[in-house]
């Protein structure tokens, strides 16, 4: 139950884990009142769970999106994805293993998987770039998406970045223009999309495969323009604690935040405790969505969703109108 | 052709100071030169002695690019209204007021009808001098207006970019922002519209990740600080130096992400012409 990585609000937690871990041992911790066994250690070790989840800071938040045992995209796909079968390769420059494409049955439903990719070990993560795509990346989940369209598959997207990768070699091969490729090709091909932020939704990097017909976030990811460090170091002129988590604060980063401006249509549960704790159970939730939102994609004509999906991201943004004084109309 | 030397990033003005000091006489950023400051703006405010582009704001560049008083300001009745109560060292509430004070501007974006040299135009320029030109629910929905609005009529769309990217106080918003304006660039697109997108210095971030680089035709000041990620960001990340010339105009056109260098003076030309080819 004891997990290798602790983040600091789940540092109560230890002590009961560490007893519970004793007893199921079969040696009885000096410390423990008579009364208590395992099965009441962990009934309150589930209370506590519940008490510390359910009062998350948006900064604790990020932390349990960046938990190093969090699954990730390679993950789900392998949960939740029968016949899985890897495309690489952006036809343009090199294969960039930060975004992964391929086909696969979702249930009994055909269509294409892309999703960041942050890595596992040492060496997967720095070819990965801890996430962070390329815009061969980019390029490659467009080529990928489009093939899909041409054969009327499905999209699904699990997002999954701190954001795209800033280099000599991403600029000079256009990441930007990657990115804004992207956006505007996926508002107008004529297949379902559907986009899940797993972990890390960070700006532009987690927008490029993102621009879909139903947009879900798993309970303790975030999404936002630009990271809480990122933020603070620039508006709070010093990333530090206080200021990361004042900024993501400000930020309204988190899953039910998003859901309340409309970037979002949809929270996906975490188990109790962050999907890090029980990541089958998580990947069931994830499927379950996917399944319903495709079943209903699926009944509408494609040739009417770009429409539809042009509506949806048309609507995003908040202002005031104000009438036009009548010799400006 | 002679280029003129490529600055290095360390020779970039930091990204805040867009306004020119006051007085009569002003140094050069380029050439270190006094120059004559009336000279200087009469010459569509760029250096007499070495042609180094100032950055200009939004009614300047509006009033440069367009014939004589054909501009029709358009969607002048949206404003902006902090939606997510953001405040950092200070609340974006009074940042904005403060903007609006010292520009007389509502917001970071100039959009409307106009004539260039008689070739009729849909144009949007992003100012500088409000909030750096970044991209907030309000400059979003005016250029997704404005290019709705071309798509209807069959105008040649304009978008002048200059712009330190999101902005941050509206979060997600501002981020939505960048594929509304791309999606509504699909539909023009398919339409048969011609989108010309001037970049200026600078452009960066979510600005450039959207609308500025996905026009049919791209063109580009000269030595404008161009790029997705900021200098300082990269460095941090790969711990190298920066190669000269760095995320220029003229880096850009030689990474193949440009149609043209155009300087200042030549714009107006440039794009009559590109109207004439297209046929539009
Ligand atoms: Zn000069």
């Amino acid at each position: 139950m004891a997990l290798v990585y602790t983040l600091d609000f789940e540092k109560p937690l230890n002590r009961l884990e560490a007893q519970i871990e004793s007893l199921e041992r079969g040696e009885r911790p000096d410390d423990l009142p008579p009364e208590k066994d395992a099965s009441t250690l962990r009934k309150e070790h589930t209370q506590l769970l519940r008490r510390l989840y359910s009062g998350l800071t948006p900064w604790d938040t990020v932390r349990v999106a960046r938990h190093p045992k969090r699954p990730q995209s390679r993950d789900y796909i392998s949960m939740i994805c029968k016949d899985f079968c890897e495309l690489h390769g952006d036809r343009r420059f090199r294969e960039d293993p930060a975004i992964i494409t391929g086909f696969g049955r979702i249930g009994s439903i055909k269509c294409l998987i892309v999703g960041h990719h942050k890595g596992r070990d040492t060496q997967e993560k720095l070819a990965c770039h801890f996430g962070c795509a390329h815009p061969e990346g980019y390029r490659k989940a467009l080529l990928k998406m489009q093939l899909a369209a041409k054969f009327r598959l499905p999209i699904v997207t699990f997002v999954d970045t701190p954001g795209a990768y800033p280099g000599i070699g991403a600029e000079q091969r256009g990441q930007a223009e990657a990115i804004a490729v992207n956006l505007r090709e996926m508002s107008r091909l004529k297949t379902p999309i559907v986009s899940i932020v797993i972990g890390e939704g960070g700006s532009g990097g987690a927008l490029g495969i993102a621009v879909a017909d139903r947009v879900a976030m798993l309970e303790h990811a975030w999404y936002s323009v630009i990271s809480p460090e990122g933020c603070a170091a620039i508006l709070w002129k010093e990333a530090n604690e206080k200021n990361n988590n004042a900024a993501a604060e400000a930020l309204h980063l988190t899953a039910r935040e998003n859901k309340r401006l409309g970037i979002i249509d949809a929270i996906i549960k975490e188990p109790l405790g962050g999907a890090h704790r029980d990541p089958l159970k998580s990947a069931d939730n994830l499927r379950k969505w996917i399944i319903e939102q495709l079943d209903e994609l699926r009944r509408i004509k494609p040739e009417t969703l770009p429409a539809r999906r042009y509506e949806r991201f048309r609507n995003l943004g908040k202002f005031t109108e104000r009438p036009l004084p009548a010799d400006d109309a | 052709m002679s280029r003129a030397p490529v600055r290095s990033w360390t020779e970039l003005k930091p990204a805040r100071a867009t306004r020119v000091p006051e007085g009569l006489w002003l140094r050069c950023p380029a050439c270190a030169q006094m120059i004559y400051r009336k000279q200087m703006e009469s010459n569509l405010h760029c250096c007499p002695e070495c042609d180094h582009h100032f950055r200009i704001g939004a009614v300047e560049r509006v009033r440069q690019l367009l014939d004589d008083g054909s501009f029709v300001s358009m969607f002048t009745n949206l404003f902006t209204n902090d939606p997510l109560k953001f405040v950092d060292s200070r609340p974006y509430k009074d940042r904005l007021a403060k903007e609006q004070e010292r520009t007389g501007e509502d917001e970071g974006v100039q959009c409307g009808e106009g004539f260039i040299k008689g070739r009729a135009v849909m144009l949007c320029v992003l100012d500088l001098n409000f909030f750096m030109g970044t991209l907030s629910s309000v400059v979003g929905e005016k250029i997704t207006r404005s290019i709705e609005y071309a798509t209807e009529r069959d105008l040649p769309m304009v978008i002048v970019s200059a712009s330190g990217g999101a902005r941050m106080q509206e979060s997600g918003l501002s981020l939505m922002q960048m594929a509304k304006t791309a999606a509504a660039l699909a539909r023009f697109d398919d339409a048969g519209g011609l989108y010309i997108s001037v970049l200026t210095d600078p452009t960066t971030g979510g600005v450039t990740a959207s609308f500025a680089m996905l026009g049919d035709v791209i063109l580009a000041e000269p030595r404008a600080l161009i790029g997705f990620a900021g200098p300082r960001v990269i460095k941090q990340t790969i711990r190298q130096d920066l190669p000269e010339g760095f995320q220029t105009s003229e880096f850009l056109l030689d990474a193949g992400m440009v149609d043209r260098v155009v300087p200042r003076r030549e714009l107006r030309n440039e794009i009559a012409r590109l109207i004439d080819f297209a046929n539009k």
